[in-house]
């Protein structure tokens, strides 16, 4: 049963992240250009949003299906990771124009070349696996 | 009806992302899409030579039926929700599009890059592998990507989601503004 909510859920995230065109290479370039509100207006209105919905669940100690506790596990701190990470997943996300959600969003919707970028993000996942105990964090 | 065939307003959009990640944390599980990357590489056997890939993926596949829905998401989005036509974005992007060698009369993503006719050569392949590197390696370095970091991070206002969302920028702004020149 739950599964069968969990597959709902990820159709309706698909097609929230298709009619909204965040997985649009032209809405990110655009972005990045500073040419229209429509990125930052989806992040900003998700953002607050997302932060009402967490601090209800915050104040009213509301529980999940199961009854257990909702805990939202903090990142650990640091700035090095975060900042060069970022830094490296922001150039390949205005590269190609998509982050991970819209990838698989891309293949769904029959652009066969995005399997290509996938393939990459595999590969670039395993990279950093490999040389995880090397790197800064 | 017809509002759904449209391409939805930044406004009802957010807000969906927004619920998207409530239902999530309603159900005991987390909005976050790149550690599926993780996953998948776990189940092609990474885990035998690398610790990080060796957890207990079960625990985390979940999220690849999440990820089967986005995928299949997609397909209804593009093929019954609409025409599959270029987003509407502003005059100036568009008339800085030609620089670019990509057409102001354009699909849902650019054709240059993501139709079967113009992948075949080595630089379309060079981009679109080298994108995904480098997605793939700064996702998982800086922890999450755009839903894990900019949506539920900065939902529950952590500090290390606000430096990777400025990192993801930089990074974006970067690519966009100094190397595009360079690669287009």
């Amino acid at each position: 049963m739950k599964r069968i909510v969990l597959l709902i859920i990820g159709i309706v995230f698909g097609i929230i992240m298709y009619k909204s065109e965040a997985a649009s290479w032209f809405r990110i370039y655009e972005m990045f250009r500073f040419e229209s509100i429509h990125m930052y207006g989806i992040m900003g209105v998700a953002v607050g949003f997302g932060i009402l919905f967490v601090q209800l669940i915050k104040r009213f100690n509301i529980k999940s299906v199961d009854g257990e506790p909702i805990k939202i596990a903090p990142k650990e701190k640091s700035f090095t990771r975060y900042m060069v990470g970022g830094i490296i997943f922001g150039l390949g996300w205005a590269l190609v124009g998509a982050c991970p959600g819209p990838i698989f969003v891309m293949i769904g919707a029959g652009f066969v070349p995005m399997l290509i970028v996938f393939i990459g993000a595999l590969i670039g996942t395993y990279i950093y696996g490999v040389l995880r105990d090397k790197l800064p964090h | 009806m017809d509002f759904l065939f449209k391409p939805w307003p930044w406004y009802i959009s957010g807000f969906l992302i927004a619920l998207t990640m409530f239902v999530l944390l309603l159900l005991g599980k987390k909005f976050g899409m790149s550690s599926n990357l993780r996953t998948m590489c776990t189940i092609c056997g990474a885990g035998k030579k690398t610790s990080f890939f060796n957890f207990d993926w079960k625990a985390d596949s979940w999220n690849l039926i999440v990820v089967l829905g986005a995928v299949i998401g997609g397909y209804i989005g593009a093929h019954f929700l609409s025409d599959g036509s270029m987003p509407d974005i502003s005059e100036a992007t568009r008339a800085s599009l030609d620089s670019l060698g990509i057409s102001e009369n354009n699909a849902y993503l650019p054709q240059e890059l993501f139709s079967l006719d113009n992948v075949m050569n080595l630089k379309t392949i060079a981009i679109l592998l080298g994108g995904g590197l480098l997605i793939g390696f700064g996702t998982r370095y800086a922890g999450g990507c755009t839903s894990g970091h900019a949506i539920s991070g900065l939902s529950n206002l952590q500090l290390p989601s606000l430096i990777a969302v400025i990192g993801f920028f930089i990074g974006g702004l970067i690519m966009v503004h100094l190397l595009y020149p360079l690669i287009f």
